[in-house]
């Protein structure tokens, strides 16, 4: 039995990011910025590597899956839940994505940050982050996902607030976490369900159990254990990964610094939502209801925020819209019962989405801050290396072949071409995102690229961005062209490799029991449907190449004459507003008028002070018969006497004092 | 024959009036002779006790009763001779501190 | 109405009325005469009892020593007629309803306990004085003894007590 070192030592790789955050947090305010950089890209270059070696490990093993508790955490008479580790097909995704990802925005931080206050703090942080994600995704029980999942929510609340001395950063740092811990609350009480379901938190021990192996399939519109369990690990997934109706703090939370933005909010943390969904599809398989929902909420929300991405003018909050609309693909996916093209979506979307988000982060430090895209204009020629970078993630996100994203957007429109049974609605829906995403996408690039200059050039020097900036750029620009391959040559009728490797875990993707049947039928028909969709894309392309490049004032006309939509649009539909007025308002009144003025000062502190005053006015009243005067004290005397005699002659419960000769 | 019942009762006026002097009088000697008012009262119900039980206890302990109280008012009246002496006062309600 | 019920009546209202007429008269020599008054028609009821030894005692210790010891010591004082002061308020209409509160409970019990005890006359050998003395030296031979000491005592205090301060 050949032995796997790294495997067995599968802590390994969460533990690096810790010690690093730990080093850097207890250590680092002392040191330079080199030493601090060191720590942190070091720990989690480290760990990637290590990462590395256990895939290698892993598909040495046949590609078995590993499972190992390294000690017991909780054991309390029926529940125990371990500290186990697993690596099966999904995890090797989810591990390469999240250490590789996060290594190369490491070093694009390094410079990013080079001249910000509280440099070894963020890093620590990002640390953090690393080492809460990486048990969340090597988790092999839910209790322990649920660690990493709260420990992300965390480390995103810290670094969002990290400017915490600017009211809105903190306040979003705070927004995020709360909006989190709503979905958090759906979270729990979905893993206390499948508790009570299995006895057992365990995800082997929940998917190869007998009990749902003899479950029925629970009927549409039938609400049954399963179909709750689900829809709550859903709404935790909501909240998570920002879907409606908790998807109000991403946006938001691009108060942080761009590289949290792109490490947690495109590329990692978000995408936990998905890799939960997508973990226990074995659940979710046998509840079509929790299917359909989250199919229906992930299609609602990709096509909600495309439109209020349409009219933003911050270029990182078009890009936070843009994150939220790609989620609900990748949740529609899986709603459709395409795991593996959710999948390939977030492993496509973490390589062009963080690349955008470093670009833009290159682009606002090129302008010294600038972030409003009213403001720029003609950059292409003065950040070259920017621009080129940007262009290409923004080819992969809007579906243009051959680079990623057209592979992944294309699995996915076709599955739900498929399985959307008569209506197709779920694909219009999705086919029409792809034509706004493309569009918004293509706006952003003109308005920030081209054109003549907003700003002024005399005030602002843009100058291109250092080295350890644009590398990170040049790599991800790379995965973004080639990351979509692996399943390329399912095109031409070949394998689709990545699939193909889920298909342990995930069974057969949907698409290949199709083409089975009408092999031909079904292959063609998705040859079509991809064709339909670049030119959706084109369209877009080519409909905000005519408004801001050809005709540039006639963005401006169209939004005047559409003045009402337009406002909407501009004003994210008032959601925050309506929770604002609908949960916030009412919460906050409860909390001061009931419960605070109320219950607390009135209430307790009323009993409290009141048995207080009580005793005192007791004693205020008996201090009287201590007069002085003795025939006060003789009338007392006589009420003892008085009380004895009674005590002793008429007290009924059995208890009689000897009465002698009398009775 | 009369019943014991009625010398009983009239124990108890007796006993109760001495109560009701000692409450509502402010001489002290006045005072003291209500407690041995009261004595008395306690006394005659020993006495008609002892004549209904056909024993002799009853009245031994009245001869006892009365030994006491003798010695009972002859310390209590020393000690109403000083207060008298120091406080230059007879009533009650003016004795009420333990200093002058 | 029989004869001894006759005299029981006549001694009783005796008694109560020098009860009476003590709390109602001011000046405390009256209070003691009337006091005086009660003991003899206590010393007589005791003989209606049969009780001759403790009503002679009664009216020798009583009456001839412990009354003679209180008018003594009025007169020494010159107590006068008793002013009035209230500063009690306890000893007012609370006192009083107390009071009656206090016999009418007294009285009630022992009504309730002893509702078939009658009396009957005592004559025979063990009639009041040897019987007392027989008992007083025989069982209550301790009692007794411990009682004159308690007599030495009481006098040794009273000399004590009333003593003029050493100039």
């Amino acid at each position: 039995m050949p032995t796997y070192p790294m495997l067995e030592y599968l802590w390994i790789i969460p533990l690096l990011p810790l010690l690093g955050s730990a080093v850097n947090g207890l250590l680092g305010a002392k040191w330079s910025n080199k030493i601090v950089n060191s720590v942190a890209t070091g720990s989690t270059g480290l760990s990637f590597l290590a990462a590395l070696e256990a895939v290698r490990e892993f598909f040495e093993s046949g590609q078995q899956l590993f499972h190992k508790e390294f000690f017991t955490w909780i054991a309390a008479g029926n529940f125990r839940a371990g500290f186990d580790l697993q690596m099966d097909q999904l995890t090797v995704v989810m591990v390469l994505v999240v250490t590789g990802v996060g290594w190369l925005i490491h070093i694009y931080a390094t410079g990013y940050m080079a001249h910000e206050g509280g440099y070894y703090r963020f890093f620590s942080y990002l640390n953090l982050f690393m080492f809460f994600m990486l048990i969340l995704v090597l988790a092999a029980n839910y209790v322990l996902l649920f660690v990493g999942w709260e420990g992300v929510g965390l480390s995103s609340y810290l670094l969002i607030g990290f400017y915490f001395l600017k009211k809105s950063a903190a306040d979003a740092g705070k927004k995020a976490f709360i909006v989190n811990r709503i979905g958090d609350f759906g979270f729990m009480l979905g893993m206390f369900l499948l508790f009570r379901a299995f006895h057992t938190l365990d995800f082997q021990g929940i998917f190869t159990s007998s009990t749902l192996q003899g479950w029925p399939v629970e009927l549409s519109g039938h609400l049954g254990t399963l179909t709750f369990a689900c829809l709550l690990l859903f709404m935790g997934a909501c909240g998570k990964s920002a879907q409606l109706p908790l998807y109000v703090w991403l946006p938001d939370a691009m108060e942080g610094p761009t590289p949290v933005s792109a490490l947690i909010h495109a590329a990692t943390m978000v995408t936990a939502g998905v890799y939960v969904v997508a973990r226990s599809h074995v659940l979710f398989i046998h509840a079509p209801t929790a299917m359909l929902v989250v199919a229906i909420v992930g299609c609602a929300t990709a096509f909600f925020a495309a439109t209020i991405g349409l009219v933003q003018t911050d270029i990182k909050k078009v890009l936070a819209y843009s994150t939220v609309s790609q989620l609900g693909y990748m949740f529609l996916a899986c709603g459709v019962g395409a795991f593996s093209a959710g999948i390939f979506h977030l492993m496509t979307h973490a390589f062009f989405k963080a690349l955008l988000f470093l670009a833009a982060g290159s682009v606002i430090h090129a302008m010294g801050g600038e972030q409003d895209m009213s403001r720029m204009g003609g950059l292409r020629k003065k950040i070259k290396w920017t621009f080129a970078t940007m262009l290409t993630a923004t080819m992969a996100i809007a579906g243009i072949p051959p680079l990623a994203g057209f592979f992944s957007k294309d699995a996915i429109l076709f599955s739900a071409f498929q399985n959307s049974g008569g209506q197709h609605l779920l694909y219009l829906f999705g086919l029409l995102t792809a034509l706004l995403t493309a569009f918004y996408m293509f706006r952003l690039i003109f308005l920030t690229f081209h054109g003549k200059p907003r700003y002024d050039e005399h005030h602002v020097h843009v100058h291109e961005s250092p080295w350890n900036m644009l590398v990170p750029l040049a790599v991800l620009a790379v995965l973004s062209i080639i990351g979509g391959w692996l399943a390329a040559p399912a095109l031409w009728g070949g394998p689709n490799y990545f699939a193909d490797f889920l298909a342990p875990v995930f069974g057969s993707p949907a698409g290949v029991e199709a083409a089975s049947e009408g092999a031909v039928g079904a292959h063609q028909l998705e040859l079509v449907l991809a064709g339909v969709s670049v030119g959706a894309a084109l369209i877009g392309l080519a409909v905000a190449y005519w408004l801001y490049l050809k005709r540039p004032g006639k963005a401006d006309g169209l939004a005047h004459s559409l003045k009402p939509a337009y406002t909407t649009l501009l004003n994210k539909y008032y959601v925050d507003e309506l929770y604002a007025a609908v949960v916030v308002k009412p919460l906050l009144w409860i909390s001061t008028v009931v419960l605070w003025k109320t219950a607390d000062v009135a209430g307790i502190d009323g009993a409290v002070n009141g048995i207080a005053d009580g005793a005192r006015a007791i004693g205020d009243g008996v201090r009287h018969t201590q007069s002085g005067n003795t025939r006060s004290y003789a009338v007392w005397v006589v009420v003892g006497a008085i009380v004895i005699i009674a005590v002793i002659f008429f007290w009924p419960f059995g208890f009689r004092p000897v009465v002698g000769v009398v009775r | 024959m009369v019943p014991t019942n009625y010398y009983v009762i009239l124990s108890a006026i007796l006993f109760g009036l001495g109560v009701f002097a000692f409450i509502f009088k402010r001489n002290i000697i006045t005072i003291f002779m209500s407690i041995e008012l009261m004595l008395n009262a306690v006394n005659l119900a020993f006495v008609a006790f002892s004549q209904a039980l056909g024993k002799l206890d009853g009245q031994v302990f009245v001869l006892f009763v009365i030994v006491v109280a003798a010695a009972e008012a002859a310390v209590g009246l020393g000690i109403i001779i000083l207060i008298a002496r120091n406080r230059q006062t007879l009533n009650v309600e003016r004795v009420n501190l333990l200093k002058l | 109405m029989t004869a001894p019920l006759l005299v029981f009546f006549v001694l009783a209202g005796l008694a109560v009325i020098g009860a009476v007429s003590l709390i109602l008269q001011k000046h405390p020599i009256h209070s003691a005469l009337s006091l005086i008054v009660v003991m003899v028609a206590l010393a007589g009821l005791y003989l209606l009892l049969g009780a001759e030894f403790v009503a002679a005692v009664q009216i020798i210790v009583y009456g001839g020593a412990i009354m003679v010891l209180f008018v003594f010591v009025i007169m020494l004082l010159n107590a006068g007629v008793e002013e009035h002061t209230s500063i009690s308020k306890m000893a007012g209409a609370p006192g009083l309803l107390l009071v009656v509160a206090l016999a009418g409970l007294v009285a009630a019990t022992i009504v309730r306990s002893t509702d078939s005890i009658q009396g009957t006359m005592q004559t025979g050998v063990m009639s009041s004085t040897s019987g007392v003395s027989n008992m007083i030296f025989r069982e209550f031979v301790y009692p007794f003894e411990l009682t004159s000491f308690l007599i030495l005592v009481a006098v040794l205090g009273a000399t004590v007590l009333a003593q003029r301060e050493k100039s």
